[in-house]
């Protein structure tokens, strides 16, 4: 069947993941998988925002800000000790709702806390409602003026956080519960869970990335690419431009906010450094070198780049490179690394039939034409 | 011929002290290929973007089938019923001229964010029924070997008959071409009005700006002029080419 063709490579991904964990038990590298894991969920971020600025042609330099309203949210609500009411009536009757949990955390306190589900669903309600508030009135700009709006946004998130005291201002928030999914599975930092979570990161961006690609494979999809590359086009051809970026923004803002919320129980924790605008720049960056409408480019190039961050590859020059690469894709690969014609034609220089050399000239046109359309679009402003 | 499908009443839209287009009313009758002739700055592109929804008038009405639609957003007026091309041909220039036009089924399908990401088996099915409703469209104009092609590679004439298929598409009641001559050679011209005629056989009315006066005055069905933004004109060609007002303006005072 032809609608299932864009399914194999999530197969092959799936099978790749597997290979993985082989690769780092054999070598005795399992602690890598702590950092693929957390990387899987800074994956997530980038393929909402992949769909937002490769598809729907729009900017945010905020999403680190939903990111950390997700992960802040479950932090908050998972964390913030109710054990003072206990005898009250709200909480005895949302206790046998089981919204609310009795624990123990590293202390050996008793806490009384919101259930990881309900705070889970909350940081997504929470995200949602923010991205609609936000994006009602931002998203009816275009371009820099965009971008800095959504930056302004993610600067607001990250003061907000590192002042207020139910945050935990600079120190942020920790000793956050395991999320319990179904059965035995659970998100949860800790050593022993160690492989568990890594296919359970692995299963969250899978599932992102199918619901992506069949939504960029669908009349929506279509639909985004037409708004990105002639908005008054779409625009005469029914397309309600509007709702759709806006709608577009809220489900990255939703995902970003996914992923903020399952890393930080992984975690443990959450500090304001989640909210920076580095971290903002470092996913347009992701973006851009994954080759902006790529959702695949964006996926691994999420997955790579933050895994050697975590690392320590980068050492202290950690938001420097993010920048340099940001500078570097804008000037020689507009259309990210993965695409370059360049490269195809380096690697598969032994059997580049006519065909494939058409393909190139076509890809290479193309590719100077975007090229000239961004320059006359940064130059009209 | 009776029934009145687009009518303007008044409509009006000033940019600054300049009177694009003053007080403008007139009718376009259903099945009818009307043009809209004038020198340069008339106000012709004014217009159609006032009915099309991309200007809003300061004055004035528009009315489709009788229904007031005076500054509706453009979106909203395509899914009634109105499609339109531009002058400067605006294709999706990096999609294949199949996806073109499959953008152009929009106002027809139905598939939202939730069904196009879970792509249900009724999802899929609109989708390959929009596939290959946007071939038979190709087909038609005999642009179906283009299909696979990207848009942006292909010559100018050919990028505005996929850009006619596009607003086909939406299966349009009135159709609005804004110049789709400019540029063409005589031979394009002669298959575009050949193809105009068809389109409006098959029951799409046609309101078209346009400089080409041959093809204005060999196809359309009834005319009006304008100039500094004012009707000052109406009626078939015949009668529009005698009018001493018309020649006055497009061939100055001496010879009227």
């Amino acid at each position: 069947m032809k609608r299932l063709r864009i399914y194999y490579p999530v197969l092959a991904a799936a099978i790749l993941i597997v290979l993985l964990h082989l690769v780092l038990a054999v070598t005795g590298k399992i602690y890598y998988m702590t950092q693929v894991t957390m990387s899987a969920y800074y994956a997530l971020v980038v393929i909402g925002l992949c769909l937002l600025m490769g598809y729907a042609g729009q900017i945010s330099l905020g999403h680190a800000g939903f990111f950390a309203i997700g992960g802040y949210t479950v932090a908050v609500l998972t964390t913030h000790n109710l054990s003072h009411y206990r005898a009250a009536s709200w909480a005895e009757s949302l206790r046998s709702l089981g919204m609310l949990v009795q624990w123990r955390n590293l202390y050996e306190q008793d806490v009384l806390s919101f259930s990881p589900w309900v705070a889970f669903l909350a940081a997504l309600l929470l995200a949602g409602v923010i991205a609609v508030m936000i994006g009602l009135p931002v998203i009816r700009l275009k371009g820099h003026y965009l971008a800095m709006a959504t930056l302004g946004f993610g600067l607001i998130i990250y003061r907000i956080v590192l002042g207020a005291k139910l945050f935990g201002q600079a120190d942020g928030i920790s000793n956050l519960p395991p999320f319990h999914l179904v059965g035995s599975l659970q998100v949860n930092g800790r050593a022993p869970f160690r492989v568990q979570n890594y296919y359970i990161a692995w299963v969250a961006v899978l599932a992102a990335m199918v619901l992506g690609l069949n939504l960029i494979h669908s009349r929506v999809g279509r639909a985004l690419r037409s708004i990105h590359q002639s908005e008054e086009a779409a625009h005469s051809l029914g397309i309600d431009t509007y709702r759709y970026k806006l709608a577009t923004f809220v489900l990255s803002a939703l995902l970003a906010a996914v992923g903020g919320a399952l890393l930080t129980h992984y975690n443990g924790s959450i500090g304001p450094s989640e909210a920076t605008v580095m971290k903002s720049v470092r996913y347009v960056a992701i973006v851009a070198v994954g080759g902006m409408a790529n959702l695949w480019g964006t996926m691994v190039m999420g997955v790579l780049l933050n895994f050697l961050s975590l690392r320590g590859v980068f050492g202290s020059y950690d938001d420097a490179v993010f920048g340099a690469i940001l500078i570097g894709v804008m000037l020689f690969a507009p259309q990210g690394l993965l695409r370059v014609p360049r490269l195809r034609a380096i690697f598969f220089v032994g059997r580049a039939s006519s065909l494939a050399v058409q393909k190139l000239v076509r890809a290479q046109r193309a590719a100077v034409l975007r090229t000239k359309a961004t320059c006359a679009r940064r130059s009209h402003g | 011929m009776a029934d009145v499908l687009l009518e303007t009443r008044n409509l009006h839209r000033s940019f600054g002290g300049v009177h694009a287009v003053r007080d403008v009313s007139m009718k376009v009758p259903t099945g009818a290929i009307k043009a809209v002739i004038g020198p340069n700055g008339a106000g012709k592109t004014t217009l159609f973007n006032l009915i099309a929804g991309t200007t809003t008038p300061q004055r004035g009405d528009v009315l489709f089938r009788g229904k007031r639609i005076t500054a509706w957003k453009p979106h909203a007026v395509a899914s009634l019923g109105i499609a339109r091309t531009f002058q400067t041909t605006k294709l999706f220039p990096q999609m294949t001229v199949h996806e073109n036009v499959m953008v152009g089924r929009h106002p027809r399908t139905h598939a939202g964010f939730l069904a196009g990401m879970l792509n249900l088996p009724h999802t899929w099915r609109e989708d390959r029924e929009t596939q290959a409703k946007a071939l038979e469209i190709l087909a038609d104009l005999g642009l179906a070997i283009h299909a696979r092609e990207t848009a942006s590679n292909l010559s100018f004439g050919r990028q505005r008959m996929v850009e006619f298929a596009r607003a086909l598409a939406t299966e349009p009641a009135l159709l609005l071409l804004d110049e789709p001559a400019a540029g063409l050679n005589i031979y394009e011209t002669k298959e575009l009005s050949q193809l105009i005629l068809k389109i409006r056989d098959r029951g799409v009315t046609c309101l078209i700006v346009e400089h080409d006066m041959s093809l204005v005055m060999t196809i359309s069905d009834e005319v009006v002029v304008l100039d500094q933004g004012q009707k000052i004109a109406e009626g078939p060609p015949a009668a529009i080419q005698r009018n001493p007002d018309v020649i006055r303006i497009y061939l100055g005072d001496e010879h009227a």
